[in-house]
């Protein structure tokens, strides 16, 4: 009996030297173990808080508190051993945060996308370096390196039968290429405006603002017209309705007639055509208009009678400023409309010599 | 708009990948925040803001120049510093005779502004003031928010959101027990006055698995005042919260937990007839076949029967 007892002074002794871990809350504290967050809801001691001596000290006692709960949840997770370090493994955080940027749209899939969806084509990944028989070593199918091998291996190109003998057959090769590479671009050009939904017309480029303009009116119209049954001949045609005009709209026509190019004429007719053009040109007779004619004349009469006038005015006006007098005060003022009030004329201010 | 949606293709690689990097993805990184000066800064919200800085290093930008603006008015200096440096979260310092000491924090949504709330800093202790041991930078710190207040008002439950947002560093699925070094303790009371105290931990023993906590007072020491706020509607703030489908938790709908945890399962089955259930073949209860011929005569008989009912009852 005593031999327990002092067994369980001993622990009790032992217990005594450490602090408790526990605390005592009237309310039950709200954990988030996932953000290792704590929620305590209880009253706060407002006295306490006034006080400027007692603040620091309360807050740092709460805050002690609701940290050794908050870490005794912690310690009762499972723990991990990783590379030395003990390693406890958080649940899910339960508090919504907002995010930086709205959730990703899925992207609709491209044309050849969905054809290896629906057929289950994979893609297979390619190794960089294959073997080739004829240059014997191996050769990067991609990237670094590879036009120089691609040029070792055709460092010449055999001329067919059946081709033109005089082709450049390295010409021929990077045209081939650079339309590839062209259509191409136009596939993923057409995709994107797939997953925008654009509609793109067979020609032109499509309409971007709310309106169209008139060239992009005028090929729909047509191609409009010509989506019947006899490919628009019977179709009316407004009075004052163009034809469109552009590269690629022919096609979309395929009922309309060819403007047949006139045939190149001889050498002796284009002459006789070109000289018959320059005499028209230069034989042409002036045409008279009789009423400009006329008004000229009068106009002319009117502005040689005026002269006349001014001539027999500044003729008197001369001799006396030939006295040598700068200013001459008697000369007097000229007046408009020989002193009449004239209310047809548009400027009434001062005259100004 | 995805990279490859793009009609003009990025040239280089690295250009690639700095597109990538702008759009938006399922799982998020930690928030980058900037902060900025606005007009007129004094000395106090400097040094506050530079010590939130040192909490939130290495995911945040200092911006040491003054900027003549008036965040609550016009806020689209703020949206295009934080488009520039991809940042989702901003915290700016102003002085004035009417609001001395002043910062405002916020965050922002697609590169529009979130939430913006403006707080005066009172009483401010700085970090350097305290001459003790720091904790390491880059530490998931502890977070507690006392008092009732928290969660009745409608600003401080976004305030509260918003200091989350701000110090919880980022979401980590499994913690080092030597790394849980730091706390710090947001009370707010009913005065509209909020005490921001950071501490260390220091844990000792307690004869137990489960150590005694100790606090020893460290970072800074700020009495905030809440002052005007900027909340985004519910329904921005419901859009923003949005979980992608990828991370949703699936829950399977057949399995449920009675009160003992055990694990209950429900299956749904069509109607059954049970005449015709098929059941264990024992090959005792197998019927002969004189067996057989007398239940097609029986069943002859019951027709005929049924049918004279059917001729009487016409």
């Amino acid at each position: 009996m005593d031999i327990v007892n002092e067994i369980l002074e001993r622990e009790q002794k032992k217990a005594e030297k450490y602090k408790p871990i526990t605390v005592e809350k009237h309310l039950e504290v709200e954990f988030d173990v996932g953000t290792l967050l704590a929620s305590d809801t209880n009253d706060l001691d407002s006295k306490a808080l006034q006080s400027d001596e007692e603040r620091d000290n309360y807050l740092q006692e709460l805050a002690r508190d609701n940290t050794q709960l908050l870490l005794n949840k912690v310690w009762e997770l499972p723990t991990e051993r990783i590379d030395e370090a003990i390693v406890v493994r958080l649940p899910a955080p339960k508090t919504i945060l907002p995010r930086s940027k709205p959730v990703p749209k899925p992207k609709p899939l491209t044309k050849w996308q969905e054809f290896a969806k629906s057929k289950g084509i994979t893609n297979k990944k390619k190794d960089k370096l294959h073997w080739d028989e004829q240059l014997q070593k191996w050769v990067p199918l991609f990237g670094f390196k590879r036009a120089a091998a691609e040029k070792e291996k055709n460092w010449l190109i055999e001329v067919p039968q059946h081709i033109d003998p005089m082709t450049d057959m390295y010409e021929k090769k990077a045209s081939e290429k650079s339309e590839k590479v062209a259509k191409n671009e136009l596939q993923r050009l057409k995709n994107i405006a797939r997953a925008r939904k654009v509609k793109v017309p067979r020609v032109g480029l499509p309409v971007t603002s709310d309106k169209a303009n008139a060239q992009q009116l005028a090929t729909a119209a047509v191609v409009a017209k010509a989506s019947t049954a006899s490919l628009g001949k019977f179709q009316d045609k407004l009075p004052k309705e163009k034809e469109a005009r552009g590269k690629g709209i022919h096609e979309l026509i395929p009922g309309k007639e060819r403007k047949r190019k006139a045939p190149i004429p001889t050498p002796q007719a284009e002459k006789e055509n070109n000289l018959n053009l320059i005499d028209k040109i230069l034989n042409k007779r002036p045409k008279i208009d009789m009423d400009k004619a006329v008004s000229k004349h009068i106009n002319n009469e009117q502005l040689q009678r005026s002269e006349e006038k001014k001539t027999v005015k500044l003729g008197k006006g001369k001799r006396k400023i030939k006295g040598g007098n700068a200013t001459n005060f008697t000369a007097k003022k000229p007046k408009g409309g020989k002193g009449q009030r004239n209310p047809n004329k548009k400027n009434p201010g001062r005259k100004r010599r | 708009m995805a990279v490859i949606q793009r009609i003009k293709k990025p040239t280089t690689r690295k250009g690639k990948k700095v597109l990538l990097s702008k759009e938006p993805k399922p799982i998020e990184g930690p928030k980058q925040c900037i902060f900025l000066q606005g007009r007129n800064p004094s000395e106090r919200t400097r040094k506050l803001l530079k010590d939130i800085y040192d909490l939130k290093k290495p995911d945040a930008a200092f911006l040491s120049r003054k900027n003549d603006f008036v965040p609550f008015e016009d806020s689209t200096l703020i949206e295009k510093m934080c488009y520039k440096k991809e940042a989702a979260l901003f915290g700016v310092g102003t002085h004035s005779k009417k609001r001395p000491h002043n910062i405002i924090l916020g965050r922002t949504f697609d590169y529009g502004i979130l939430d913006m709330i403006e707080l005066g800093a009172d009483n401010y202790k700085a970090m350097s003031e305290f001459h003790n041991m720091k904790v390491l930078a880059g530490l998931k710190p502890c977070l507690i928010f006392n008092g009732p207040a928290w969660d009745l008002n409608q600003d401080l439950k976004r305030l509260k959101s918003l200091f989350t947002d701000f110090f919880h560093r980022e979401k980590v699925e499994s913690i080092r027990l030597q790394g849980l070094e730091h706390v710090l303790s947001f009370t707010a009371t009913e005065t509209g006055s909020i005490f921001f105290r950071s501490y260390r931990i220091i844990l000792k023993k307690s004869g137990q698995r489960t150590p005694r906590i100790e606090l020893e007072e460290i970072g800074p020491s700020i009495d905030f005042k809440l002052r005007r706020t900027k909340l985004a509607s519910d329904d921005l703030y419901k859009e923003s919260c949005k979980i992608p489908r990828e991370i949703k938790p699936l829950t399977k709908k057949n399995i449920s937990k009675d009160a003992f945890g055990t694990k209950l399962g429900r299956i749904h089955i069509g109607k059954q007839d049970i005449n015709r259930l098929q059941t264990r073949k024992m090959k005792g209860l197998k019927k002969t076949p004189e067996e057989k011929k007398q239940m097609l005569l029986k069943k002859k008989v019951a027709r005929q029967s049924a049918r004279k009912m059917k001729a009487t009852a016409a």
